[in-house]
């Protein structure tokens, strides 16, 4: 089950790549591929047990020597997390059908690898094939980068692939040294380690990917640059490989080193928060907005994850499955902008959109009222339990968190008033019309389940982690 | 009467295999009608490599036990029947990669000599004494000497020749005088009976050591015995570069190992650190001065000195997991080498001047299975997912912090981050499309058409199934690897 779920896109992305077809039925194939995927995914909701911990699996000795072998399967929480990312994958790849990316079939069939490693993350409970996976994130999204990006794309393809990898191999030593130590690089049968530098390895590697700060100069010029879909997708859910890997192999391996560095990540976090979502408001054009929110959200994700109990980490899972949703759309609609504005976003040059384009601005402001945390919101629940958790580590860092609310209320509503209202002297040119039906066929599909989990946000708190707390503190210590 | 050893026809046999072929093509250039000696040749010398291999498959399969043939002056192992299983596969690929370069004059001879280095190496990686290790060090570099500056209507090839025999031969020189030292240290020239016969701390054998090690350096093209390196790869015929870049170093490597812990494993503590001092360097400068070639070639030389950094690690380790690090990470490595070597090729014939980054611009879209091909070698150089390179290195690695080098794993991670600039730079270039410059250079050699070379893309896709296999397919090539590396005393 949970290796087809990785399978499937691997073997759509194979199909997509070397079969000649014409253009926009590579681009059908591949969006077909995703829908069946979404519905293997909902297969496996269906057959999982939400009272248990790790289910789906499927273990096969890869090598002996050194005790590694190929182990997926899948807990509450990652179950959702690999499924946010199968939608938004589904969503951007439905986004790049329509809007006819050139070379096709290259394009979509890099998306569809990226699914596939991207659900083998989440599904990883082998060191080396967790970072397999991790890894081979990265090659596709540096090619899409590269290629298909922006002006200014080979400057943030290097920038993105220098800090990545930097981290990542950081992380393949730690890799090494935790499974040697430990003798199997299984995550489900090694112990924990007390070693905080193989902790640190670990942790920068995640720190990039997330980004928490000071790893994040990344982040603007790769989610600037890169294709509208492809922003989603990193934004939405290659940031999450991080919550995942910090919950299952950081917080669940080593008990000391995060006892020892909790305040110093708890402080990193809390300054991200505040600098991304000062930087936002800041932010000339709706993409960098989106991309620093996106930063904010990540610390408060990590935060979440780093008050050490249940309520935050659960938290943590409920705004990291929604913040997936929301990012997506956001970037989603700030591309719908720019191809209404001859490829723009710039706040001083777009204006006026609501005028005309209803279905366009009920959208936007849908997804951002959202995405400002309004109470009701499926982010509000996420951010509550994690200010909830928080809590207990002191009133100040709760404090932190809501005065970070009240400054993404800031910059959202100036970019929701930025894009719908305000009128510039630069008018969008009378052709650009409303959202198209395919266009709506992206976005309704995210907003909905996102309305879905702001009205039942318990559909993912009270099945994230199995209720007994023997079992809990497998994942959570 | 002179008493003859008695001969084990098994443990010679990939050595005669190899050299009845090289005999065979060299008769065919004379004796066969001049329009099928070049097919001749080739058909011998990769019928040679494949009947090299699968002896040394046979060989792998009967020699469970280690043992010294030929008055001690061979060792019959799994080691050694491994490592020539590679080179065979190697020359084989080679063959397979020579084939399109339409070479006029000198075409069987080129065959014959490919074969007999191959031979060379074979005989190289089971030497068991200080003569045999130099006999056969000295077969192979010479035939690659010639190899390399047989384009003799190129200069870049003859000055490619030349450099390789005047630098190699210093570098056999320092070797000898080593083997020289390392003899008069202890009156032995058989690695066992070195190894017994050696005091410790003698001044004599550790200068002897030295030089012995230097040698070797030279041949695996290790930092800073790497000079000749970049020009010897980018002046020879590309299919000579594939070839050398795989098997010379498979030979070199394993011989290196076997001589270092079969002879010296008394001065263990001083050969380690000098091996990971020669790994350091190598990764350093490799991947340092890779960062600025514009040669495809230049570059992937300079790549090559940085993966010897890598093998070296694991010879450092001096543990049988480091035996294993090393032999399996010569797998892939070979594989990916030949490979991209032969994409080099492919776009050298079809634009009759070197290829460098300005002129693969839009390479992936004219020929894709090339240039993904390219990109995977490319992904494995650098230890990317889905490939053998990854997993190499997390072996060399795992050895690494097995034997306490961690700070050469720390080496080694910032090493590969550093290669990354100029892979990605290589495999980000063919994906470019109507760069002025290339497109000047897109007349093609013959009226436009890009040349069909069935014979290098079945190399090309050989060596990907390789690159990938191995990743798939770790166990049964560990299980090789762990064999093999029993038969040295760790």
């Amino acid at each position: 089950m949970t290796t087809a779920l990785i399978v499937l896109p691997l073997t759509a992305a194979l199909v997509v790549w070397l079969l000649p077809l014409p253009a926009r039925v590579a681009g059908g194939l591949a969006l077909a591929a995703m829908l069946a995927e979404t519905a293997l995914w909902g297969v496996a909701v269906a057959r999982f047990d939400f009272g248990e911990s790790l289910q789906l699996v499927d273990r096969q000795t890869w090598f002996s020597d050194l005790g590694v072998s190929y182990h997926v399967g899948f807990f509450g929480f990652s179950l959702w997390l690999a499924g946010v990312s199968i939608v938004v994958c589904t969503a951007a790849i439905a986004y790049a059908w329509w809007a006819r990316r050139e070379r096709a079939r290259a394009y979509h069939g890099l998306l569809l690898f990226l699914t596939g490693a991207i659900v083998g993350v989440f599904a990883a409970q082998d060191l080396l094939v967790f970072y397999v996976f991790f890894e081979a994130m990265l090659i596709p999204l540096y090619v899409l980068i590269g290629v298909w990006g922006g002006v200014r794309r080979v400057q943030a393809t290097v920038k993105f692939v220098i800090y990545t990898m930097a981290g990542s191999l950081l992380m393949l030593a730690s890799i090494v040294v935790l499974g040697l130590s430990q003798g199997t690089f299984d995550l489900v049968e090694s112990g924990r380690s007390d070693s905080v530098w193989i902790f640190l390895g670990f942790l920068v590697a995640f720190a990039v990917k997330a980004p928490l700060f000071p790893f994040h100069g990344w982040l603007v010029d790769a989610y600037r640059e890169s294709p509208p879909e492809l922003s989603a997708i990193l934004s939405g859910v290659v940031s999450k490989a991080a919550v995942y890997g910090l919950l299952r192999i950081g917080i669940a391996k080593f008990g000391e080193p995060v006892q020892d560095l909790q305040l110093a990540i708890l402080v990193l976090a809390a300054v991200g928060l505040v600098y991304a979502s000062l930087l936002a408001f800041r932010a000339r054009d709706v993409r960098t907005v989106v991309a620093y929110s996106s930063m904010g959200q990540m610390s408060l994700i990590v935060m979440g994850l780093f008050s050490l109990n249940e309520i935050g980490v659960t938290g943590s899972i409920v705004h990291s499955v929604a913040h997936g949703l929301v990012s997506a759309a956001l970037f989603l609609l700030a591309g719908m902008v720019e191809a209404r504005t001859g490829g723009t976003s710039d706040f001083a040059r777009i204006g006026g959109l609501a005028k005309g384009r209803p279905a366009f601005a009920t959208l936007v402001l849908i997804v951002g009222v959202i995405a400002l945390a309004v109470p009701g919101s499926a982010i509000f629940a996420g951010e509550f339990l994690i200010l909830t958790g928080i809590y207990d580590q002191g009133w100040w860092w709760s404090a932190i968190g809501a005065g970070a609310i009240v400054l993404a209320a800031m910059y959202m509503l100036r970019a929701i008033s930025g894009i719908l209202h305000r009128s510039r002297e630069l008018q969008p040119p009378a052709g650009t019309r409303d959202l198209r039906p395919a266009e709506l066929g992206v976005l309704v599909p995210l907003v909905a389940a996102l309305l879905f989990l702001s009205a039942w946000p318990a559909s993912i708190s009270e099945r994230s982690f199995p209720p007994a707390p023997e079992e809990a503190a497998e994942v959570t210590p | 009467m002179i008493e003859t050893p008695k001969l084990d026809w098994l443990a010679l046999a990939p050595t005669l295999a190899l050299l009845g072929a090289s005999g065979v093509a060299l008769l065919a250039s004379v004796l066969v009608p001049a329009g099928l000696r070049r097919a001749a040749a080739a058909l011998v010398a990769f019928g040679g490599f494949v009947g090299a291999g699968v002896l040394a498959a046979i060989l792998f399969e009967e020699s469970g036990e280690a043992r010294a043939v030929l008055a001690e002056s061979m060792t019959r192992d799994r080691f050694g029947a491994l490592a020539a299983m590679i080179v065979a596969g190697a020359g084989a690929l080679s063959v397979l990669v020579s084939w399109g370069e339409r070479r006029r004059d000198h075409a069987g001879e080129y065959y014959a000599l490919l074969a007999a280095a191959g031979a060379g190496m074979v005989f190289f990686v089971t030497a068991s004494n200080l003569m045999t290790l130099f006999l056969g060090l000295e077969w192979f570099s010479i035939a690659l000497y010639i190899l390399c500056a047989l384009d003799t209507h190129r200069t870049t090839s003859l000055e490619a020749g030349l450099k390789y025999l005047v630098v190699g031969s210093f570098g056999s020189a320092i070797l000898l005088f080593g083997c020289g030292l390392v003899y008069g240290a202890t009156g032995e020239i058989s690695f066992g009976a070195i190894a017994t016969g050696a005091d410790g701390d003698d001044l004599l054998l550790l200068a002897g050591l030295a030089m012995l090690l230097a040698g070797l350096a030279f041949k695996i093209s290790a930092a800073p015995f790497h000079m000749w390196t970049p020009d010897v790869y980018q002046g020879a015929p590309t299919s000579v570069t594939a070839f050398m870049s795989a098997a010379t170093k498979v030979a070199a490597f394993a011989l290196t190992l076997r001589v270092l812990t079969v002879a010296f494993p008394e001065q263990e503590h001083l050969w380690t650190v000098a091996v990971a001092a020669l790994a350091v360097a190598s990764l350093a400068i490799g991947n340092l001065a890779a960062l600025v070639q514009r040669d495809l070639k230049r570059l992937l030389a300079y790549s090559s000195v940085s993966h010897a950094g890598f093998m070296l690690i694991a010879v450092a380790a001096n543990s049988e997991l480091g035996g294993r690090a090393l032999l399996y990470y010569l797998i892939p490595y070979s594989a990916m080498s030949i490979g991209s070597f032969a994409v080099v090729a492919a776009r050298e014939r079809q634009l009759g001047v070197p290829a460098t980054l300005d002129n693969i611009g839009g390479f992936l879209w004219e020929r894709p299975f090339l240039g993904a091909s390219m990109w995977v070698f490319l992904l494995g150089f650098m230890g990317m997912p889905l490939t053998g390179g990854l997993l190499g290195k997390f072996y060399v690695f795992a050895a690494a912090y097995e034997a306490g080098w961690t700070w050469l794993v720390i080496v080694g991670v910032v090493a590969t981050a550093v290669s990354l600039y100029y892979y990605l730079r290589v495999a980000l270039a063919m994906w470019t499309r109507d760069e002025p410059e290339a497109s000047s250079l897109r007349p093609v050699v013959a009226g436009g058409a890009i040349p069909r070379d069935p014979l290098l893309v079945t190399a090309v896709a050989a060596s990907l199934a390789v690159t990938v296999g191995s990743f798939v397919l770790v166990q049964p090539l560990i299980d090789l690897a762990r064999d093999a590396a029993a038969a040295l005393p760790f």
